[in-house]
């Protein structure tokens, strides 16, 4: 009786007796199902926990405007007031640059994997995007280290951040966009090429546009992952306490470096409510970015 | 072929934000200072910027500040500069705590206004340049050291019901080596006549990262103890016991862990509530108090000349009632600038820094104040700059 | 953390038709005559030239990124390892600074393995039960919020994780941990290590377990899902109960993904930097090995984190640049593997 279930599942699954006493198959069956139930419980208990804490924690500030309207500036560990403003901004500019930067690669990346690629160059390129998913993120951040500051001699500074980042979003950004323009049926293009339409033309006024939406998805899933990188950070991006702009000198704070540095304070209770604060900005601020991509992820199945 | 409606607003919204974060910032470069008043303590604060409560406040400059280096003085420069900002709004001063060797690197090659450091400017040559030299050449004139924050560095234990301990330089670098390893131990019980020491195992904290505290440290230990420490002075830790990371890390685990100690900035152990041992350095038990810090400080030795008011830490002091454990931070300036605004405005605010009432204050952070020969001293040389 | 909707190791269906269309577009007449079409020809041409160049030229600069990674590294890393007094892959002293450095990565390989490893066992029965029960078991209206739920985890940042594991799943792994140890401290693995609290290795696996879940469960509900359902209902009609349906059908469909997915775990744990130095305590110099996961120490990301303050020297910095080459390399090999056997399945499946 087993072989069937053998044919079916290749060679490696295990032979079942389907003959066997129900009793303990079902009894089996039970087990398992309640295994399941069990690991799902097991593995919202964390994600429910970290959210409580962090909520818990972290709320007071939040509901109090300053903490969207003020920086940092002349707040000290002992002092309550200021805001999250300047780690705010430095946060989603540096994302927005990154994200300027890495979508053309990406974006052009996946349409050469997909429309041009053939044979060894798009293999080599295709592994060398999943190495690029697999580097740490203090790799990513000790290589432009190693880069500008040691080689080059440059300060650091908030552009650098955003190279190390790109390093981290583009390998995202070509996988998603390769998954939805490979979900382009293949009927679009083929209509498009028998209208004469070059292929160039085809893929930038036929295929994108169709996974216009899902690449979208894609890059918003990308930004809610760098935003919370700290790693990098602590190496290319001190903090500092004031609002700038400026990407190219001077330090820029972010939401992680804020935590990262009012937690070596946190005994004091404003700096602690910070610690909380900020970490609960910053998850709200990535939820925003993932639930955004979800709701506009359904819609583009093409 | 449709876009979908939604896409197009997430596609503005996403690009919109990287615009409005430019702006935003744009705007808020002029609001940052107004606020930064207004954050700190009460609006009204600001507005009554006119208020005469130093010597100096007579003029306010405004500006822009930059200062960099020393992170051990950084809650201290923070808290000087807020209150500072309460009385002169106009001038925003900035500090980067990157590190002592990054701020006189950064001092030296003009990209910061001055630096702070946990060491004087270094004579000797190291890496090819002689800081003193360098800092000679920035300025077009000599270099001042003004010794500005005072540092004292605790030995933090949890031992319930054990409100005092009374530890030697031997007995410390004989407990951070390892070597001894349960409180009542026999060494420890003779330092300590009539207290009921627990048999409790010794677990002793140090810090993962590099540190000027451990540096700082271990050099009082090598100093003081002589021959007990046995490697050499450094930022990182050659002891043994159990790494944490930063001072908030190695504070708390002491916190969390019965028969735990540690060395801690002074601030960290009282914020935590912290048990400190008493230091007896040959001339009796000393409690870390602002006084005792003081009376280190002023033991210590001028090395400098004129207005260079570079100090030389006696570790191994026996003055009576001096606790020996500590660190001073210099702001390092130009003694002359050709930039008048800039040296009226480091002037005005070093001169607010180095006043009594501020550095009064700084006790309440974990700081010490300069011992009051000394900050006459600074004063002095602050209204020398030029 | 990676998107779950669209994470590397899903193989979305491909299109064998695609050389045909390439070829259609540059050789099919076009509908109108030639006259009227040259203009436009030329201009498609010089489009497709431009266009395909660009694609090309994004691609061969991913491949030039990792170049230069691998490169930078090295050239780097060679002038400290040159002046390395100790050997750089057995030793294990980190002394950086002044003029005879001598540093090694045997125990910092060591903590980084065994971290990652424990995580790896932990997730992935977890996320492989998780995914199984979000495809097989939940009813209809609980699968997507649950599946949601889990990918939330991903947008909680490492820092966070860190707080979190500090504060909170610290104090309370105690208990376990000292059962560990004293009733099978006899197995090297569970002696009694150098750290006497909490903030061990064993803690920081535990947390890095939760952070890499949603990876392995969102690639693996993916696979799940992808399992045909001829072969499911082939095993039920034989009269299969759920369980031995999913052993027979869904678990040997999925096993290479979720191969793949552990291996993208893993590859996660290895380099996670900031809750790992948050919660593993630092031996001192001198230290006795230990096989212990109720020890400390550093993993290579933690060690460049905690030194990343005080790069003052280019020696120094060289030398905790060569542990980010050895963490690249780990990781390199680990990717390397994970494709590998993601290229089989598409081969297999196709």
């Amino acid at each position: 009786m087993s072989t069937v279930a053998d044919v079916l599942a290749g060679a490696d699954a295990a032979p079942v007796d389907l003959t066997g006493r129900s009793g303990t198959r079902a009894l089996r069956d039970g087990l398992a199902r309640v295994l399941m139930w069990t690991a799902f419980a097991v593995a919202v208990v964390p994600l429910v926990w970290i959210l409580w804490t962090v909520a818990a924690e972290g709320g007071r500030l939040l509901i109090h405007s300053t903490w969207w309207t003020n920086s940092q500036v002349g707040v000290t560990a002992r002092r309550v007031g200021g805001g999250a403003t300047h780690a705010i901004q430095g946060t989603l500019l540096q994302a927005g640059v990154t994200a300027l930067i890495s979508v053309p690669i990406g974006v052009l990346t996946a349409v050469y994997l997909v429309e041009y690629g053939r044979g060894r160059v798009a293999r080599l390129v295709s592994f060398m995007v999943g190495i690029l998913t697999g580097v740490p993120s203090i790799v990513a951040g000790l290589f432009i280290y190693a880069v500008f500051m040691t080689t080059f001699g440059m300060q650091r500074a908030a552009i650098f951040v955003c190279l190390a980042l790109t390093l981290l979003m583009i390998p995202t950004i070509v996988r998603s966009t390769e998954e939805m323009l490979k979900l382009v049926p293949n009927d679009l293009r083929e209509a498009s090429y028998a209208l004469g339409v070059p292929k160039w033309k085809t893929i930038s006024a036929v295929v994108l546009p169709t996974a216009f939406s899902g690449i979208v998805t894609g890059i918003l899933l990308g930004l809610a992952r760098i935003m919370g990188e700290t790693a990098p950070l602590l190496i290319l991006g001190p903090y500092t306490k004031a609002i700038t702009a400026n990407l190219f000198g001077g330090n820029m704070a972010t939401l992680p470096t804020m935590i990262n540095q009012d937690r070596d304070q946190a005994v004091t209770m404003p700096a602690y409510d910070r610690v909380w604060a900020a970490a609960l900005t910053l998850i709200l601020l990535i939820l925003v970015l993932n639930l955004l991509g979800r709701v506009i992820g359904p819609r583009s199945k093409v | 072929m449709k876009i979908t409606q939604s896409a197009c607003i997430a596609a503005v919204a996403a690009l919109g934000a990287v615009a409005l974060a430019g702006c935003g910032s744009d705007n808020n470069t002029t609001s940052s200072t107004s606020s930064t008043s207004g954050t700190t303590s009460s609006a009204g604060s600001s507005s009554s910027s006119g208020s005469d409560t130093g010597t100096a406040a007579a003029d306010c400059p405004s500006g822009t500040l930059n200062a960099e280096g020393s992170s051990a003085q950084k809650n201290a420069f923070e808290e000087v500069v807020a209150a500072y900002n309460e009385k002169c709004p106009d001038l925003t001063v900035n500090y980067n705590p990157s590190g002592s060797g990054t701020g006189v690197k950064q001092f030296n090659a003009g990209l910061v206004d001055f630096a702070g450091s946990d060491s004087a400017l270094k004579t000797e040559e190291k890496d090819g340049v002689i800081e003193v030299d360098a800092a000679k050449k920035r300025c077009g004139s000599d270099a001042w050291n003004l010794p500005m924050v005072v540092g004292p560095i605790s030995v933090a234990y949890n031992l319930p019901g054990v409100d005092k301990v009374v530890l030697t330089p031997a007995l410390l670098s004989g407990i951070f080596q390892g070597e001894i390893t349960t409180w009542n131990d026999a060494k420890i019980a003779a330092a300590n006549p009539g207290v009921t020491l627990p048999g409790t195992a010794i677990k002793p904290f140090f810090r993962s990262d590099e540190s000027g505290t451990t540096d700082n440290f271990t050099k009082y230990l090598k100093a003081a103890g002589g021959d007990a420490w046995k490697a050499d002075p450094g930022k990182v830790w050659t002891g043994k016991g159990e790494g944490k990371e930063k001072s908030s890390g190695v504070a708390d685990a002491v916190k969390s862990t019965e028969g735990g100690v540690t060395y801690v900035e002074w601030s960290y152990a009282k914020d935590n509530g912290l048990s400190m041992a008493q230091i007896d350095n040959g001339s009796g038990a000393v409690e870390l108090t602002a006084d005792s810090v003081g009376k280190f400080i002023a033991a210590a030795q001028a090395d400098g000349q004129g207005n260079d008011l570079r100090l030389k830490l006696d570790y191994a002091t026996k003055e009576a009632g001096a606790y020996p454990i500590g660190l001073v931070t210099y702001e390092i300036v130009c003694s002359k600038n050709s930039d008048a605004a800039k040296q009226a405005a480091i002037k005005s605010f070093l001169g607010f820094f180095a006043q009594g009432d501020t550095q009064k204050s700084l006790e309440d952070l974990g700081y010490a104040p300069l011992p009051a020969d000394l900050q006459t001293k600074v004063a002095a040389a602050v209204a020398a700059l030029s | 953390m990676s998107p779950p909707t669209s994470g590397p190791a899903v193989a979305g269906p491909s299109f064998p038709g695609d050389p045909v269309t390439g070829e259609l577009a540059s050789s099919a007449p076009g509908p109108f005559g030639p006259g009227a079409e040259g203009g436009r020809r030329g201009q498609g041409r010089l489009g497709d030239r431009l266009f395909g160049g660009a694609a090309l030229g994004s691609g061969l600069t991913v491949v030039l990124l990792v170049t230069l990674i691998g490169v930078f590294l090295v050239s780097q890393a060679l002038p400290a390892l040159a002046r390395n007094q100790a050997n750089f892959f057995t030793s294990t002293e980190w002394v950086v600074s002044g003029d005879s450095p001598r540093f090694g990565i045997a125990r910092l390989l060591w903590v980084t393995v065994l971290s990652s490893l424990m995580a790896l066992a932990i997730a992935v029965p977890l996320g492989m039960a998780v995914a199984l029960f979000l495809t097989q078991y939940a009813p209809r209206w609980l699968a997507r919020p649950a599946a949601g739920a889990v990918d939330l985890l991903a947008a909680v940042p490492s820092i966070v994780f860190g707080l979190w594991g500090l504060r909170v799943l610290g104090p309370l792994t105690g208990g376990t941990q000292d059962f560990l140890r004293d009733h099978l401290g006899f197995i090297p693995l569970f002696s009694a290590g150098s750290v006497s609290s909490t903030t061990t290795i064993f803690l920081a696996g535990i947390v890095l377990a939760i952070m890499i879940l949603p990876i392995i469960t969102a690639l693996s509900r993916d696979v799940f899902n992808q399992t045909p359902t001829t072969h499911k209902e082939a095993a039920l009609a034989l009269g299969a109960t759920r369980w031995e349906m999913i052993r027979t059908a869904v678990l040997p469909f999925g096993k290479p993904g979720v191969i793949s997915a552990s291996m993208l775990g893993l590859g996660r744990a290895l380099g996670e930097t900031v809750a790992v130095m948050m919660l593993v305590s630092s031996l001192p110099a001198g230290s006795a090995w230990s096989w212990s996961l109720f020890g400390g120490g550093e993993t290579f990301a933690s060690k460049i984190a905690l030194g990343a303050g005080e790069f003052d020297t280019p020696e120094k910095t060289g030398a905790y640049i060569a542990a980010g080459l050895v963490l690249f390399v780990l990781t390199f090999i680990v990717n390397a593997i994970a494709r590998v056997v993601i290229e089989r399945r598409k081969a297999f499946t196709e």
